[in-house]
């Protein structure tokens, strides 16, 4: 099962010809990724390694049956890309690109909602999504994730992806389904649709949850897992140290309330119910510390 | 990037939005030409990108010449909250009949736009916000539909306002929302926005902030961009197109990506230590990168230790390698470095630095092994 992604997923690559999509495009193939496709409208009819390169996503889509696209243009084309990417087709969107102006994120973050509301968006400027073992799309080191399961992970920061990856392998706990959502404005997927996603996977036996400080996505992910999550929750939230930075005026303030700091959020989630560890480690320790604890049946994988 | 108050008010001027006449100097003799020009009274406001500058006596009514070069005299130099003044705003008075607050900004968990708009302007608007939240009228805008006039009329009425405001207020409103949208602004601010006694409807302060990631589709922000207020430390790594943010402690700390920068930050001070600054090298540094940032680090005299914690994605473990090489050959880094190196390329990246390791450099395993090892030597350093 897993989410979002698995063997049998088909990707293309918008940027295939870049310098970063190619190099990623290629490791996800190699990872067995099925790379089907890349998009580039002057290179229509070349291939890179042996993958064919189409005008457009909707030409791409047609030809190859893919139902993901993964995006790694430069930032001033990402509104478009995103665009052509839900008018030629695909099921879901993985922008990996940074440095997305925050009103192009706006802008189609609401307009696919309105108009494309069967598109899902991953990102912008997120690691992208890794069934081990099964499916790699983006920039995620495939090698630092152990397969099986039983834990999902969803993060915000794209290193601290890697970080919790890398944990729960040195405690040789496997994992469904890593979700890299992003840390920008506006992410087309949150850590709410990713939770949720988690809890109907019956291969999902818990969640690690890496968030950060700033807006209130922790927050609304601690009511969630209060109201409508059975399985085990393990989060941690960087930045506690932090100085309190430079808010963003007073209508910014107004707007978060007290929420954003590290202590306001781990509070929330600890009410939740969820586990907070201090750092990466501790987190990974005290979620091997919960699986050792399930039934058998359910720490399988 | 925040701008100053000038500055705001020309970026909104260019947007159509009516604000006093002013000019902004940097002289005490050029503030009173400026005066002499403009006509008096005039105000003279303290240029710095904090709050309170009024409490603190950085705005200040001058009536004739020689009010004004006494207060631009008490004014340029003025330190408020540990920003000097270099520059003030002196600007033509207004007489002020009734003061507002308007603004847009980014509302994260709507996902929307939000504008806010008050009858009680001119004072601290989060103590409204927090005593009397009605007297703050709110109104999400889908960033696909845009902000309408008949919208705007609608969300103005609800404010209750003078009648006498109401018209200048819709079409400022209006002007607002495309400055914000057009301009790529993270926030626009406008308070007060003031009723004249002659009836006009005007932005009395701009408070704006400008998403530094759309400075593709607006090469003029470089000139924003010049004027950011930044330490020694942090002018120097925004040169090298670094994340920095400097801290207090001896820990001298690298990372890769936000959150991994955040958290070194976290765990080092976890361990005991206390970290001399963030600094994020971004997704795939390369080799100048890396040795920028080491530069960046080597030049702050408070450094004992420098911890470099690395997690390769779109980073590669060859490059960060070669780069702590190129940075070792290029100038004389004081403090000893602990590396920790993982994920992609990590196993070349480690073999490209195994023959320089010693008791200058070394490696260790997990993130919290370096963090102890770095405060370790940060407190061997310093006794």
């Amino acid at each position: 099962m897993a989410i979002l992604v698995d063997e049998t997923t088909r990707v293309l690559y918008q940027g295939l010809t870049g310098a970063a999509g190619r190099f990623y495009g290629l490791a996800n193939r190699d990872y067995g990724t099925q790379v089907v496709a890349g998009t580039n409208p002057r290179k229509a009819g070349t291939d890179v390694e042996g993958i064919p390169i189409f005008a457009t996503v909707g030409d791409a889509v047609r030809e190859t049956g893919a139902t993901v696209s993964c995006i790694f243009v430069p930032a001033p084309g990402v509104r478009d890309a995103v665009m052509e990417a839900a008018e030629g087709g695909v099921e879901l969107v993985v922008c990996i690109t940074e440095g997305v102006p925050a009103h192009d994120q706006a802008w189609f973050y609401n307009k696919l909602r309105r108009d494309f509301p069967s598109v899902s968006l991953l990102g912008p400027n997120c690691p992208g999504v890794i069934t081990p073992g099964r499916c790699n799309i983006g920039i995620t080191a495939g090698h630092i994730a152990e397969p099986g399961g039983p834990v999902g992970i969803v993060s915000r920061s794209g290193t601290l992806t890697y970080q919790a990856l890398y944990e729960l392998k040195q405690c040789a706990i496997g994992v469904t389904t890593c979700v890299g959502i992003g840390g920008d404005p506006v992410p087309g997927t949150t850590f709410v649709d990713c939770l949720g996603h988690f809890e109907d996977d019956p291969e999902t036996a818990a969640v690690m949850l890496i968030g950060e400080i700033g807006g209130s996505a922790e927050e609304e992910a601690a009511a969630f897992i209060a109201a409508s999550m059975t399985k085990p929750v393990v989060a941690y939230v960087a930045g506690a140290t932090a100085p309190p930075g430079k808010k963003m005026g007073h209508a910014g303030a107004i707007v978060s309330g007290g929420k954003g700091t590290a202590a306001a959020k781990i509070d929330a989630l600890r009410a939740a119910g969820a586990h907070v560890g201090a750092n990466p480690t501790e987190a990974g320790e005290l979620m091997a510390r919960l699986i050792a604890d399930l039934p058998p049946t359910v720490r399988g994988a | 990037m925040d701008l100053f108050e000038y500055q705001g008010k020309q970026f909104l001027a260019g947007y159509g939005i009516a604000v006093p006449s002013g000019e902004a100097v940097t002289t005490v003799d050029a503030a009173v030409a400026a005066a002499d020009g403009l006509g008096y009274p005039v105000v003279v406001k303290a240029q710095v990108l904090v709050g309170g500058r009024g409490k603190a006596g950085g705005i200040k009514l001058a009536s004739d010449a020689a009010q004004c070069r006494a207060h631009a005299s008490r004014i340029l130099g003025m330190d408020i909250k540990g920003h000097t003044v270099a520059t003030v705003w002196v600007e033509r008075a207004t007489d002020i009949a009734e003061e507002y607050y308007a603004s847009f900004t980014l509302d994260r968990s709507a996902k929307m736009h939000l504008g806010l708009l008050s009858a009680r302007g001119g004072v601290d608007i989060e103590t409204v916000a927090a005593d009397e939240p009605e007297a703050l009228v709110r109104l999400h805008i889908d960033p696909v539909d845009g902000l309408s006039e008949s919208a705007t009329r609608a969300w103005v009425a609800r404010a209750g306002l003078n009648p006498a405001a109401v018209e200048g207020t819709v079409e400022i409103l209006g002007k607002l929302y495309r400055a914000y949208c057009e301009g790529d602004a993270d926030l626009v601010e406008i308070n007060p926005l003031v009723l004249s006694t002659a009836g006009a409807v005007r932005a009395l302060d701009a408070k704006v902030t400008l998403d530094a990631n759309s400075m593709f589709r607006h090469p003029g922000y470089e000139r924003y961009d010049a004027t950011q207020v930044r330490d020694e430390r942090e002018a120097a790594a925004h040169e090298r197109g670094l994340q920095y943010v400097g801290l207090d402690g001896s820990v001298g700390i690298v990372a890769n990506g936000a959150g991994l920068a955040m958290s070194t930050v976290d765990i080092v001070s976890q361990v005991g230590g206390a970290p001399a600054n963030f600094l994020d090298i971004g997704g795939g540094a390369d080799a100048t990168v890396m040795a920028g940032a080491l530069e960046v680090i080597n030049d702050d005299p408070a450094v004992r230790s420098i911890f470099i914690n690395i997690f390769g994605g779109i980073t590669k473990g060859e490059e960060v390698a070669n780069g702590i090489v190129e940075a070792l050959g290029r100038v004389v880094i004081e403090a000893p470095i602990v590396i920790r190196l993982d994920g992609t390329n990590a196993e070349a990246g480690r073999a490209i630095l195994a023959p320089h390791l010693g008791e200058r450099l070394v490696v260790e395993p997990t993130m919290l092994d370096a963090a102890r090892r770095a405060v370790a030597l940060a407190g061997a350093g310093s006794s």
